[in-house]
């Protein structure tokens, strides 16, 4: 049996992501990526919090003076929502329907064009109308790199699915490419999950004060 | 090395019991979803309406960690089977990130 | 495909080696990489040692000397201690747990030449500006007022060969997770298997921090970030932690293959099963965990106060119990065994009282209030070469003579095998025992020279002794690697005689798919259990069949130099003009070839049954 073999409905196992075993070897070593992802964003998150609102003198912007509520709700629900659209694809991919789980993976990515928009229009709004820059203050270098960080992650794992259903639009699922398509749904949800951290810890934390 | 079984049984029987099977999960991702977006709404309202400090922030970062659980358990399917192994590496990811945000916040000589 | 020794010419063979993704071919790549950045590491250490042979020396300046400090320390360490470990896990983990390569055999490939134009970066800083003069630990304060650009080839250098260290981590532990041979349970793993898996879960968890140090320092440095520039409201400890988090670690990912090495080696020659295997595995695991937690006992004087003080530095005293646990374990192994002193155990049993001795002083710096008296001071210098040289250089020592007829098929010379053994010990302890008082007499760590009438004269001068021993050690190595190869006689299956896990079970080299059927495991030191019952092989758990195997690839090498190429935009961005337009070659060079490799199915090809019953009447013959 070969992975790469035209599968039917029939023969499509309920777990595709793990039938073979270079599947399963990809399956766990990802999360193990991830597991390190996460020291990774801890450290991020440390040196922010360490670094919160240390500006050089006072006339610096600080954190309960940039951040507002509207733009912040929208870029998390935008995310929230393709984090779901990529269960829902991945859904789809269980069942064998390759179609329905493009279009799922298409919404996923809209979606994600559509918060990287965001961000860069208030990266802009903060450097414009407060003067808040990577190199105005410990605290912007901070800001800019934690959040730049998940930014350019959201930025590959858009390249990464737009790859992925390019090159397998035409040839449709089997089990070389299922778990391909399952590992970037996990990248994806993992970017959500630092988003949520991000907005708590970062935006709300920081409106607080 | 090739150990692939595909599915033993009558496929036919099983396809429509993992249809079924499928379509319950997806509707638990449904209403965790509903659940992260209620969250996501509540933690937003409460810094709107300015409560003081001290219940704001850990309030909000307990709804964080309710959150993160469901993406993990239901959209990254850790609640399967076949998860030991990363179960054990992302709490020990969690466990050292802990420690060092920790550290971070105490031990760096305001 | 299946002629495995085949003559091929020189480019052939250069051609094979750059696009190998064999775990076996990829070992003697980092042995020999390793092995290299070795040699220059030597040389440094010398050039150190010459200097401070006598007071008032002037053999280097003092900025060539900070230059030679520096660079000692961060080659050994990322650039030879590492990757020469590395080696030795691809060459004998997927072996000894049955598996026919190890997960990503692509990825593999791709953290070697990683780790390779990671380090010839880092040592083209010779050339070009200078090499980075702020010491292995390179503090913020200190390496943002270095000039030129010598700190920034240590950043990037290494942020390039960190990448790789961490896709050999993910790698290995799936390896051992997912391709275990049947039967081959975690607990009938052999140790220098587990300590490989211990070792790259702390990989996994200890290079994302110093990936994000380095980041932030290169931010401060080359792009106006203020992470650590306390006059814009940054804070130079941050870098401290940062290091440390990754540093303390890193010393437990040198050691723990080292004790796994022991702990095969020592069985093996004392012919006896090794004393307290689960009590080795458990402090295995909890020496892994611990060095999580300790990392702030480098920074005692930094003022972190009494309560961090006291909890870093207990933390660090419990280390001492899963270590003694595993001293008493080899001390027990040899009582009563029928030993036999090769040269593999004659480190063996020199490694036990000279790691001792820098466990000991470990105890000593560990508590807080006495660390302030021997802080900054030979004595530390003493201590973590008593632990890296006698623990993880012995233990290098002693596994290449070891491994060496698993790697390459032949026996290294037993008799100067024993020169290079007594060279190097009776060099080393001369060296580095006198430092313990050199630093209590209040020699501090990291000066060019010292002055008359100090008292310091006598014992300098005797360490610069023992340096060259040590030099004259690995000359004589070096000759009889030479030798060795030149006659080239090869040996059979189980050259040692007395091997006890499965990668004995193989000819030696084994053949590029490992195991023509993998083995069954029916406990503890596999093969040495089928040879109590009189058998000369593995009894095969799968009739034979055909063996699926990943294709060679260029790709690795075309990443990593897409990186190798960046690094140098993005360090001479502001200075030329031509630094933007190179960043940009570069990544496209490095992303292109991911999306290649993405693009381009790569199925791998089988070897059929009927040319593995080829090879085995091949091998008959041979």
């Amino acid at each position: 049996m070969q992975a790469e073999e035209k599968m039917t409905l029939e023969q499509w196992p309920a777990a595709p992501e793990r039938q073979t075993l270079e599947a399963k070897n990809k399956f766990l070593g990802f999360w193990f990526f991830l597991g390190g992802e996460t020291v990774l964003f801890a450290s991020l998150f440390a040196t922010y919090l360490a670094l919160k609102d240390k500006v050089p003198s006072p006339d610096h912007a600080l954190a309960k003076d940039l951040f507002e509520i509207p733009l912040v709700f929208l870029m998390t629900m935008i995310l929230l929502t393709s984090s779901l659209t990529s269960v829902y694809a991945m859904y789809h991919m269980k069942n064998f329907d390759f179609k329905k789980m493009q279009l799922w993976l298409g919404v996923t990515v809209l979606l994600g064009f559509a918060f990287l928009g965001c961000e860069i229009y208030e990266f802009n709004h903060y450097v414009h109308e407060y003067g808040h820059t990577f190199t105005s203050s410990a605290f912007g270098s901070a800001f800019y790199t934690l959040v730049g960080f998940h930014g350019a992650h959201v930025t590959f794992g858009l390249g990464w699915i737009l790859a992925l259903m390019i090159r397998n639009a035409k040839r449709g699922l089997d089990l070389y490419n299922a778990p391909k398509f399952y590992v970037a749904s996990l990248y994806w949800h993992f970017i959500d999950v630092v988003w949520v951290f991000i907005f708590s810890v970062v935006y709300l934390m920081g409106m607080v004060g | 090395m090739e150990n692939n079984q595909m599915n033993t049984s009558n496929p036919k029987i099983d396809l429509d019991f993992r249809r079924k099977q499928n379509a319950e999960e997806m509707r638990h991702q449904v209403i965790s979803f509903a659940l992260m977006i209620l969250f996501t709404i509540i933690a937003f309202v409460a810094v709107g309406a300015g409560f003081s400090a001290w219940f704001t922030v850990p309030f909000i970062l307990v709804l964080a960690a309710v959150q993160v659980a469901f993406q993990l358990f239901y959209f990254m399917h850790m609640n399967h089977k076949g998860h030991e192994a990363p179960m054990l590496f992302m709490f020990s990811g969690v466990f050292f990130a802990i420690v060092m945000i920790i550290a971070y916040l105490t031990i760096i000589w305001w | 495909m299946s002629t495995i020794a085949q003559k091929k010419g020189f480019g052939a063979t250069l051609w094979d080696y750059l696009t190998t993704v064999d775990h076996k071919k990829i070992a003697k790549l980092y042995l020999m990489a390793g092995g290299f950045f070795f040699l220059l590491g030597g040389i440094e250490a010398m050039v150190i040692r010459i200097q401070l042979a006598v007071p008032n020396n002037n053999f280097v300046s003092a900025g060539f000397y900070n230059e030679m400090l520096t660079m000692h320390g961060t080659t050994m360490i990322f650039l030879a201690a590492m990757p020469i470990l590395l080696g030795l896990m691809n060459a004998v983990m997927p072996l000894q747990i049955g598996a026919r390569d190890v997960a990503f055999p692509f990825v593999n490939a791709l953290g070697f030449w990683l780790f390779f134009f990671g380090g010839l970066f880092l040592n083209l800083s010779w050339f070009l500006d200078g090499a980075p003069d702020a010491g292995w630990t390179s503090y913020a304060s200190l390496s943002l007022a270095s000039e030129g650009h010598g700190i920034d080839f240590y950043l990037l250098g290494l942020q390039i060969s960190g990448f790789g260290t961490l896709m050999g981590g993910i790698n290995f532990l799936v390896t051992i997770i997912n391709m275990r041979a049947p039967g081959m349970t975690y607990m009938r793993m052999p140790l220098f298997s587990w300590t490989t898996f211990i070792g790259s879960a702390l990989i996994l968890f200890a290079f994302p921090p110093l990936t994000i140090g380095i980041f932030l320092l290169m931010f401060d440095r080359l792009f106006g970030a203020n992470f650590f520039d306390v006059a814009a409201g940054g804070n130079t400890i941050i870098w401290e932690h940062f290091f440390w988090i990754f540093g303390h670690p890193e010393v437990y990912i040198l050691i723990l293959p080292a004790f796994g090495i022991f702990s095969e080696i020592i069985p093996t020659f004392s012919r006896k099963r090794l004393f307290g295997y689960s009590s080795m595995v458990f402090a295995t695991v909890l020496i892994g965990f611990l060095g999580f937690m300790v990392w702030a006992h480098h920074m005692f004087t930094v003022g972190l106060g009494p309560i961090a003080n006291a909890i870093f530095a207990v933390a660090t005293m419990a280390i001492a119990v899963p270590t003694g646990i595993k001293i008493f374990n080899w001390l027990f192994t040899m009582w009563g065994g029928s030993i036999k002193f090769t040269v593999p155990m004659h480190w063996g049993v020199a490694f036990i009282p000279s790691f001792l001795l820098g466990g000991v002083t470990g105890i000593m710096v560990a508590a807080a209030a006495a660390d302030y008296q021997y802080h900054d001071t030979y004595f530390v210098v003493a201590h973590f070469h008593y632990v890296i040289v006698g623990g993880v250089v012995f233990g290098i020592f002693a596994a290449v003579h070891f491994y060496w007829p698993l790697m390459f098929g032949t026996m290294l010379n037993e008799t100067l095998g024993k020169i290079t053994f007594w060279l190097f010990f009776i060099g080393f302890h001369l060296t580095f025992f006198i430092q313990h008082f050199l630093g209590l007499w209040g020699m501090p760590r990291r000066i060019f020279t010292f002055l008359e009438g100090q008292g310091l004269e006598t014992g300098n001068f005797v360490s610069t002794v023992g340096a060259f021993f040590m030099a004259a050690a690995t000359i004589v190595l070096l000759i009889n690697v030479i030798v060795t190869s030149v006659k080239n006689k090869k040996v059979g299956v189980d050259p040692w005689g007395d091997g006890r896990t499965l990668e004995w079970s193989l000819p030696s080299p084994p053949p590029f798919y490992n195991f023509k059927q993998l083995p069954l495991v029916r406990g503890l030191d596999a093969f040495w259990i089928e040879k109590m019952e009189g058998r000369k092989r593995m009894t095969p758990a799968e009739p034979l069949g055909d063996i699926h195997m990943p294709n060679s690839s260029f790709t690795p090498v075309m990443i990593s130099l897409g990186l190798f190429v960046a690094a140098f935009g993005v360090m001479y961005r502001e200075d030329y003009a031509w630094g933007l337009p190179v960043i940009i070659i570069g990544l496209v060079i490095t992303f292109g070839s991911m999306l290649y490799r993405s693009l381009k199915d790569d199925h791998g090809f089988h070897i059929h049954k009927e040319d593995l019953q080829d090879d085995d009447k091949k091998g008959v013959e041979a």
